[in-house]
């Protein structure tokens, strides 16, 4: 080998309370796949910040090309031939394609010049894209193709990218796939950060494994079991969540006929969307992001309402009713976003135990509060689920992420729910917390509660459900038994690959 | 009543006169807003640029000097605004009306000696042939030279953003300041620069009220134009030619009661003065079935967590 | 260099804290304003903060402090509501003087009638008024989804008129010899806003914003209405995941806060001001802004605040009369507190650090 691309020696990079990155070092080699592997909370973002100059380290060096490199901004890193897709945060919907290709490059050319350009080359890589549409209007794996166009229009070097494949169905893995081999045989190295392990094991030609902000190891993935990258990655073995199988045929959940248009700007609009739900059932609902998770989570929580008779708590419509009545009737809820829809930041725990529980745990009367009752209820949560904090009295924002999905999963699971609505229950989640947390919803359904687990997860859905559905564009597709479906048929149900019409793949 | 006392063709001209302090704030305000910052304090940058030109135009004798003056007092005093919003990281809103507050305090201060004065005129722009047209002559080109920077104004700012790289970022960090902030952009500083740039123009458009619309200093003279000029952005949708057509839209309306005042209509004066403010109320309230986007960042703190 | 890196959870310390730090950089800079307009500035700010409680005269000037500080708090507790629940209210000023206008008006109609409960009814129809004025900008906003900052704030402007209407026409006193203005209630037994110790200041008005703050805390701490409506301004989002009604919240937070700024108006009108005249409102509706932000919205911080406020204004008057500081200049100084209270709230929220040294 030659001289590497890029090589970490040393980094080093502490927050408050917690070192993110310490003591990293590794080559990467022009034209490899390099895999970032860890699972959440193990310093792959904070890397991938140094490495694109989003932070400095606070001690080590990187070279590149054997030169030093310490880039002061994304700007410098970009001019250096590093270039990087987010997996969040990086595009403006209210702008059209090619104004948001323009805001990341340099020194873009014109409008139209542009244009010309970003059609060339989406084409030539078989990611189409039609540069007047506005973002905001985009699929997420097409948005996702504005992202890499932005950075192939610079020919980088180094391509990271950040959890590529969470947002896409997949059939779309399989083209950027394709894609990522032919710019790694043109000579451009990729630094691939992710956590799923089959993916990386077809892709990466190495990988190196973080763990607590440690390097762990380095090693060639196709040359190890998925398994043995799990237990390098979590540092001990996880035990896949078990339960009892036992669907009654008794209807707990009916809904008919559901159409809500969006709410927002952007949004999707639901169409059309029926299920049933059994008790003691799981039923798993995949889909890419964007596709109206959110939207069908706020018309069963009762945030959005419909007609009556579209949606059937154990026989009885319930439409019509807000989250206080629903809740009142047995059906829960847990959003996906935890600061800001499912808790308050700003607020103690045991306020964010009130938030839901006022109704079925009886902690206020004729509208005083009984906060000591609303106390213990938040430390019997945090007793339960085993949320490491100091005490109910922190505020919800001061919890790891992993932490507050316990509270907040906890806090609807402790009160006995007829339906229980969850929507991404494990995102963001270190695996031991999520472990627990799949674990918990098995549990639940187990006492004969019945379940929707939305999730962009498939591994999880495949892991919990009874029965599986995906949402693709609003609408919802019959759901089928989930042992025995393959990739293929998943991946057909959320949609194939989007947009792909004018492919020349 | 006497509709026979009001002049078309005054009523016109003086329209354009009336719109143009408006025309200043609101496209100052437009870009602020662009730029994702919600600046209530519009009232307050504009009564100080509204004394702070007059003196300088009493003492001076350049109503030039008052102008570019009431621009720098209107910036310095937004920059405290910036200073709150975007490094304490103060509340918008909060910030916004504290500002107006402390800008009615300050002018009343700062024009104490004033009241009565009379101001050094502010020429009219020479247009020749122009101006000898019928009707449309005396309508348009009898003005001074701020009526038709307004209008330049709102131009160079359409061509601004949507036909230069700068302007693109401004929309940019408007729009979702955290993608700008991944992408590299300095959004604090754009943010300060914008905030600045609004209240130059509000401290302009306040200087026009008390240099050639009125002209001459009372306290709380501004009397709500700060206000209406923040209604006028939602109105345009955050779009510079539209603001045009609104301010004009104002300007009329507010000239025409003028008119209608003097010319003795039969509705009382009080009832007429209130016409610009329900106008306003009515517009927002037309508006509003439009469902226009609001850039997506507006008025949210930003902070960089990295 | 440092970094300012947000704490986990609020200061408690800096919650109070920086209104103090706040107040005592005020004055500094609010001296140094004095003293730049060539006024002593210590003896200004002994005037302003200490003649009023403490001084030779206080016995004159401690019943005012109440007259002054009553309605202030009275709008501001109303606004806190809404504040905290993330609505705008910005035109308590008009809703104090339609109220002040609707209670007049129901007096100024039946007099001369003695009538023992008239005063209460005028304190009813003062509330009802100033709601209603409230509760346009709040039906506008859920009804058309129009901003409720300007539709309140033009509504003043709109109120104004109104007012200025009636003192010179429906309301003007036709014994009056042409002098625009009502008739002077305090010499109305029935409708007089009377002090009820004589030369305490304690009129009605006092009463009602003692029991204002009273219950305002009370169901902020320990009702559910109280907090939904904190829930509502930390996280709308998850208020309405909790079952909150924004479309009630708003009409409820903009009616309570124009009723409360409407009764001010009344109390004001039948009481210290006396009559329906062209500039009997000060600016209390907006001065009530700051009141409400210097008490961190929180109904005892607004008392305090409240008492702060009012003592700048009797100070102000003082140091006008005395040393010819100009009324402008308390304006400023209020202003200043504002500004001062804002920046200084980073405290409680944020905290600073000293960045580590960057790689060499």
């Amino acid at each position: 080998m030659g001289t590497p691309l890029l090589t970490l020696s040393g980094l080093t990079k502490a927050y408050p309370g917690v070192v993110a990155n310490d003591d990293v070092s590794f080559d990467i080699q022009p034209g490899e796949v390099h895999a970032l592997l860890g699972e959440n909370g193990a310093g792959k973002s904070t890397l991938v910040k140094l490495i694109y100059g989003l932070v400095s380290p606070d001690s080590g060096k990187m070279a590149l090309n054997g030169m030093p490199y310490a880039p002061a901004n994304p700007n410098a890193a970009r001019a250096s031939g590093v270039a990087m897709v987010f997996q969040h945060f990086s595009l403006f919907d209210a702008l059209s394609v090619a104004e948001n290709v323009a805001l990341g490059m340099d020194n873009s050319p014109p409008q139209g010049e542009l244009s010309t350009k970003i059609r060339t080359v989406s084409d030539a890589y078989g990611l189409p894209l039609d540069p007047h549409r506005t973002v905001g209007d985009l699929s997420a794996g097409e948005r996702q193709r504005v992202e890499i166009i932005r950075c192939l229009l610079q020919d980088p070097q180094l391509l990271i990218m950040d959890e590529p494949t969470s947002v896409l169905t997949p059939q779309e893995v399989e083209i950027l796939f394709k894609t990522l081999r032919k710019l790694s045989a043109e000579g451009t190295a990729i630094l691939y950060i992710s956590h799923k392990l089959e993916e990386i094991r077809s892709l990466c030609d190495n990988a190196t494994i973080l763990r607590l902000g440690k390097k762990v190891a380095t090693c060639i993935p196709a040359q190890k079991t998925a398994a043995e990258l799990a237990e390098m990655m979590v540092g001990t073995s996880l035990k896949p969540p078990k339960r009892a199988a036992e669907v009654s045929s008794e209807v707990a959940l009916h809904v008919s006929g559901l159409n809500l248009p969006p709410a927002q700007a952007f949004g999707t609009s639901l169409r059309d969307i029926s299920l049933t739900l059994h008790k003691g059932e799981v039923l798993g609902i995949g889909g890419v992001a964007g596709n109206g998770q959110d939207e069908l989570l706020a018309a069963l929580s009762g945030e959005r309402l419909c007609a009556a008779d579209q949606v059937k708590l154990d026989g009885k419509p319930v439409g019509n009713l807000g989250p206080t009545a629903r809740r009142h009737l047995g059906l829960l809820a847990a959003p996906e976003e935890r600061l800001g829809h499912a808790a308050v930041p700003d607020m103690s725990l045991t306020e964010n135990a009130l938030l839901t529980g006022v109704t079925r745990q009886a902690l206020a009367k004729g509208g005083w509060i009984n906060w000591a009752a609303a106390k213990g209820y938040a430390e019997r949560i945090i007793h339960q689920f085993d949320v490491r904090t100091p005490g109910p009295h922190v505020a919800a924002r001061a919890l790891s992420g992993g932490n507050l999905q316990k509270f907040v999963i906890g806090r609807e699971v402790l009160q006995a729910p007829h339906v229980l609505v969850v929507n991404q229950p494990t995102w963001g989640v270190d695996a031991s917390a999520a472990a627990a947390i799949r674990q918990a919803l098995l549990d639940l359904a187990t006492q004969g509660s019945a379940i929707i687990c939305i999730s962009q997860d498939l591994d999880e859905l495949m892991e919990i459900s009874d029965r599986f559905a995906a949402l693709n564009e609003g609408h919802l597709t019959h759901a089928r038994p989930a042992a025995g479906l393959t990739i293929e048929e998943i991946g057909l149900m959320m949609g194939g690959a989007h947009g792909m019409e004018a492919a020349h793949v | 009543m006497d509709l026979s006392s009001i002049n078309p063709v005054l009523l016109l001209a003086s329209l354009m006169v009336a719109a143009t302090p408006l025309l200043f704030a609101a496209l100052g305000e437009l870009i602020v807003e662009r730029a994702g910052v919600l600046n209530l304090g519009v009232e307050g940058m504009m009564i100080t640029g509204a004394v702070s030109g007059f003196i300088i135009a009493v003492e001076s004798g350049s109503p030039a000097l008052g102008f570019i003056c009431a621009a720098i007092a209107g910036a310095l005093l937004s920059l405290l605004f910036a200073l709150l919003t975007q490094v304490f990281l103060a509340n918008q809103v909060a910030s916004g009306l504290a500002l107006t507050l402390f800008g009615l305090g300050l002018s009343a201060l700062l024009g104490q000696g004033y009241v009565g004065i009379k101001p050094p005129s502010t020429p009219k722009l020479d247009l020749g042939m122009l101006a000898d047209i019928p009707f449309i002559g005396r309508v348009l080109f009898t003005h001074d030279l701020m009526v038709y920077l307004a209008l330049a104004l709102a131009i160079a700012i359409w061509f601004f953003l949507h036909r230069t790289r700068a302007g693109l970022i401004l929309r940019g960090v408007g729009e979702n300041h955290d993608a700008a902030h991944a992408l590299g952009y300095k959004v604090v500083m754009i943010r300060f620069a914008a905030i600045a740039f609004g209240g130059a123009c509000a401290g302009v458009g306040g200087a026009y009220l008390s240099l050639v619309r009125v002209p001459q200093w009372t306290e709380g003279m501004t009397a709500g134009i700060g206000w209406i000029a923040l209604a006028l952005v939602v109105f345009a949708s955050w779009k510079p030619g539209r603001v045009i057509l609104g301010a004009y839209l104002f300007g009329g309306v507010n000239v025409l009661q003028l008119n209608l005042q003097a010319a003795g209509a039969a509705i009382p004066v009080e009832y007429l003065a209130m016409s610009p403010y329900l106008v306003t109320i009515l517009v927002l309230v037309i508006m509003s079935a439009e469902r226009s986007r609001a850039p997506a960042s507006l008025g949210r703190p930003f902070h960089a967590s990295h | 260099m440092f970094k300012i890196e947000k704490r986990p959870i609020p200061s408690a310390k800096w919650n109070w804290g920086a209104p103090i730090v706040a107040v005592l950089l005020t004055m500094v800079f609010g001296g140094a304003l004095f003293a730049v307009l060539g006024v002593n500035p210590f003896l200004a700010l002994e005037k302003i903060f200490y003649e009023p409680l403490l001084g030779e005269y206080a016995f004159y000037y401690r019943p005012q402090l109440l007259v002054k500080a009553a309605p202030l708090i009275l709008i501001a507790i109303g606004l806190s509501l809404g504040f905290r629940a993330g609505i705008w209210n910005i035109g308590a000023e008009g809703q104090y003087i339609i109220g002040a206008l609707c209670g007049a008006g129901l007096a100024l109609a039946l007099y001369p009638m003695e009538l023992f409960i008239l005063l209460p009814l005028m304190v009813i129809a003062g509330a009802i008024g100033g709601a209603l004025w409230g509760l346009i900008p709040a039906f506008l906003k859920v009804r058309f989804g129009t901003n409720e900052i300007l539709v309140s704030l033009m509504l003043v402007y709109v109120a104004e008129q109104l007012l200025a209407s009636m003192a010179l026409g429906l309301m003007k006193n036709p014994e009056g010899m042409g002098f625009p203005g009502s008739r002077n209630l305090q010499q109305y037994p029935s409708a007089h806003n009377a002090e009820i110790i004589s030369g305490t200041g304690m009129h009605w008005g006092v009463v009602a914003a003692l029991i204002a703050v009273i219950f305002a805390y009370i169901v902020l701490s320990r009702h559910m209405f109280g907090f939904s409506l904190r829930m509502s301004g930390m996280a709308p989002r998850a208020a309405k995941f909790a079952g909150v009604n924004p479309t009630r919240m708003v009409l409820i937070c903009m009616g309570i806060s124009g009723a409360l700024a409407g009764m001010a108006g009344l109390f004001e009108i039948a009481g210290p001001a006396g009559q329906v005249s062209i500039d009997f409102n000060v600016g209390y509706g907006f001065t009530a802004i700051i009141v409400a932000f210097l008490g961190r919205l929180n109904p005892v911080g607004i008392l305090l605040a409240g008492i702060l406020m009012a003592l700048t204004y009797i100070g102000g008057e003082i140091t006008q009369s005395q040393m010819g500081l100009p009324l402008a200049a308390i304006q400023v100084f209020q202003g200043m507190l504002l500004f001062f209270l804002l920046a200084m709230d980073l405290l409680t929220n944020y905290r600073f650090r000293p960045t580590a040294k960057e790689a060499a």
